[in-house]
């Protein structure tokens, strides 16, 4: 039918007659997943990527070969005092160093930001500055599907360089250390590179809203950046300040001491450096039994001395991660509304 | 198919106590170039994007092919070509990539995109840079290609926004044959906004003079110039040597002359013969035949004779800077 009508108006038909439309939609995808796929391949192609994948690379070599030493002191160790060292040894891998460099989980928490950043913070101003937003914006597509494109392929590049570390150093330290990981194992690792990219996904929203908010390039990376060592750097100085200079005297009561202490760890987990932090290293580590500073004596006398199973460990930090997705879902928001309200005009 | 392809009416936008565009009603019919001529800021810009649907109007409406462009801007968008005046292309990529992709969010297969954009590449003459980066096109090929990139969706009406901005006079001649000539066999309706008045006194049928968020007149150029005089006018311009009072008297007393006038020539004609007079003899009807004729017969030599017609140019002078005169062709 369609090549019937082709030939009968051969340049009416992509005009968007209905039936001409359902003819094509059918062969090609919606221009949503041509956006996607587009700024997927854009993102794969360009040096800043390139560059900083090596950065990554390099730091999670760097983290193995710290960790396999230690644990090959480590197992030595143990093997002389006759001590069975060997439980979760592959998840010890991800954690554990010789003190040279910072372990696999600590390089992750410090660098993945940076991905997020590098990848959104020119996204929206260059287009707009190099005038191709509003010639986009002039094709049939709604103008919300842009900001999605650009979210939706920045994380499943995310996605993918996250997991292919993941399971490059999984694979590495298999073939170094020769000691195959249990599936609970294999499922925290996975897990925990999950909740990593939701982590760097909201780096990435973060400097999405920078590059709508801001028109010069520079300013909305600048604006990530400081923000990045702002949580990473100091917002745990402030927080102890501010502890310090509000925290009771000695003489207080238990409950005083008690609800300031809580008051300071609601503040520290508004950073989601924190609760990053705090959510991977509990799966990681699966003796953390509570993630609650306060335990009575009794509680820490009568804890079975065992690790939690994965799925303890998972709800122990489900709070952690339901924050995480909950930053990263509002930082998206931010940035949709920011977007939605702008004018769309060329270069200005 | 008489219904009007674009149909604004009672069209404004206000951003906050400034009024960008005010009560704009147009009409424009299907195969038909419609000119809009402005100064910057007039609010060209601003309409044209609340016919995309791209700017909220903040009263009035806009109908671009029966379709109501605040309402449903997705349907305008598919069949409304739109190269903003400052055209980008992703500069790491071809320019064949490029108008491949414009297809593509428009829905057509690749293989069908692939070919049509080899197509218009080849019809804006831009085949020998095809695989070349749109980083190194220069300004000209950029609008040429934006020309390709507005015409792959292939469109029921193409708008303009000042396609001629910072090109050199060649390739502005070019680029507007271009645009003729794709009206002309495709039947596009084109809606083409510029400051560049006799550029689109070259190929537009109807022209609107926009001021200050206003249409103040529209029509062909006719209709423009006798807006401006209340009348008919002809107007023809001569070149004589061995002008003399006697001849001047002569003109002046000619059936149907309204009136001579001598006007200032051209420097750089001036100093290549300092004898030749420029006089402009304007008339109720054509007045050509007699006043050759009389020059003849005085023993005067005539070098030249053209008939004026009223340029852009002055129109839009006598608009702009008269503004005293505004108020009065209301």
């Amino acid at each position: 039918m369609a090549n019937f009508i082709k030939k009968l108006y051969p340049a009416y038909i992509p005009a968007g007659g209905a039936r001409g439309d359902r003819a094509f939609s059918e062969r090609s995808p919606s221009p949503f997943w041509v956006m996607v796929r587009k700024e997927f391949g854009d993102h794969i192609r360009s040096w800043r990527f390139v560059i900083l994948l090596a950065i990554v690379v390099l730091a999670c070599a760097g983290s193995l070969y710290a960790s396999i030493s230690a644990l090959k002191d480590g197992q030595s160790a143990n093997a002389a005092s006759g001590e069975g060292g060997s439980s979760f040894l592959f998840l010890r891998m991800f954690t554990e160093t010789d003190g040279s460099l910072p372990g696999f989980l600590t390089f992750l928490s410090f660098l993945a930001p940076l991905i997020g950043i590098a990848l959104g913070f020119d996204s929206v101003n260059t287009e707009r500055n190099k005038g191709t937003l509003s010639r986009l914006l002039s094709q049939p597509l709604y103008r919300d599907d842009f900001l999605n494109a650009k979210f939706v392929a920045g994380l499943l590049l995310i996605a993918v360089v996250v997991f292919s570390l993941g399971f490059l150093v999984m694979g590495m330290g298999l073939l170094t250390i020769g000691f195959p990981p249990t599936p609970e194992e294999f499922w925290r690792v996975v897990f925990m590179l999950l909740i990593t990219v939701v982590y760097v996904g909201l780096w990435l929203n973060l400097s999405l809203l920078f590059s709508v908010r801001f028109r010069q390039a520079a300013t909305s990376a600048l604006s990530g950046i400081a923000l990045w060592i702002f949580f990473l750097v100091f917002y745990g100085m402030i927080v102890s300040l501010v502890g310090n200079a509000t925290s009771p005297a000695d003489t207080a009561a238990a409950s005083a001491v008690i609800r300031h202490q809580d008051l300071m760890m609601l503040l520290s987990r508004l950073s989601p450096a924190y609760l990053f932090q705090e959510a991977a290293s509990t799966l990681m580590l699966p003796d953390t039994r509570t993630l609650n500073p306060f335990i009575t004596q009794d509680q820490a006398y009568l804890a079975v001395n065992a690790p939690l199973s994965f799925g303890q460990s998972l709800l122990l930090v489900w709070p952690q991660v339901v924050a995480i997705v909950a930053e990263t879902t509002l930082s998206f928001a931010a940035a949709y509304v920011a977007f939605m309200r702008q004018e769309i005009r060329s270069r200005s | 198919m008489e219904s009007p392809v674009i149909e604004l009416s009672g069209l404004t936008k206000r951003y906050g106590e400034f009024t960008a565009v005010s009560g704009l009603d147009l009409t424009i019919r299907r195969g038909e170039i419609f000119g809009l001529l402005g100064p910057n800021g007039a609010g060209k810009t601003t309409t044209i994007l609340m016919m995309l649907g791209l700017a909220e109007p903040s009263s009035g409406r806009a109908t671009v092919c029966g379709i109501d462009a605040t309402r449903n801007p997705i349907e305008v968008k598919r069949r409304v070509g739109y190269m903003p005046d400052d055209i980008g292309f992703y500069e790491d990529r071809t320019g064949l990539d490029n108008l491949i992709y414009t297809a593509m969010l428009n829905r057509v297969p690749e293989a069908e995109a692939r070919r049509r954009a080899v197509h218009l590449l080849d019809k804006v003459g831009l085949s020998a840079a095809a695989d070349k980066k749109t980083g190194a096109y220069s300004r000209g090929m950029r609008q040429r290609l934006g020309l390709a990139d507005v015409l792959i969706k292939r469109p029921e009406v193409v708008i303009l926004d000042e396609p001629t901005l910072g090109i050199d006079p060649e390739g502005v001649r070019e680029l507007l044959t271009l645009i003729r000539e794709l009206s002309r066999d495709e039947g596009l309706t084109v809606l083409l906004s510029s400051h560049h008045l006799h550029q689109v006194q070259q190929i537009c049928d109807r022209v609107g003079l926009f001021v200050g968020g206003k249409l103040i007149a529209s029509g062909d150029l006719a209709a423009l110039s006798q807006l401006l005089d209340g009348e008919a006018a002809y107007a023809v311009e001569a070149d004589v040597a061995g002008w003399s009072d006697a001849l001047h008297e002569t003109l002046r007393g000619l059936a149907r002359v309204t009136s001579v006038v001598l006007t200032e020539p051209d420097a750089l004609d001036a100093a290549a013969r300092p004898d030749i007079v420029t006089v402009r003899v304007s008339g109720t009807d054509d007045v050509s035949a007699e006043l050759a004729a009389s020059v003849v017969g005085s023993g005067a030599s005539l070098l030249g004779l053209r008939p004026l017609r009223y340029g852009l140019d002055e129109i839009y002078h006598r608009y702009f800077e008269g503004g005293g005169n505004l108020g009065q062709l209301h």
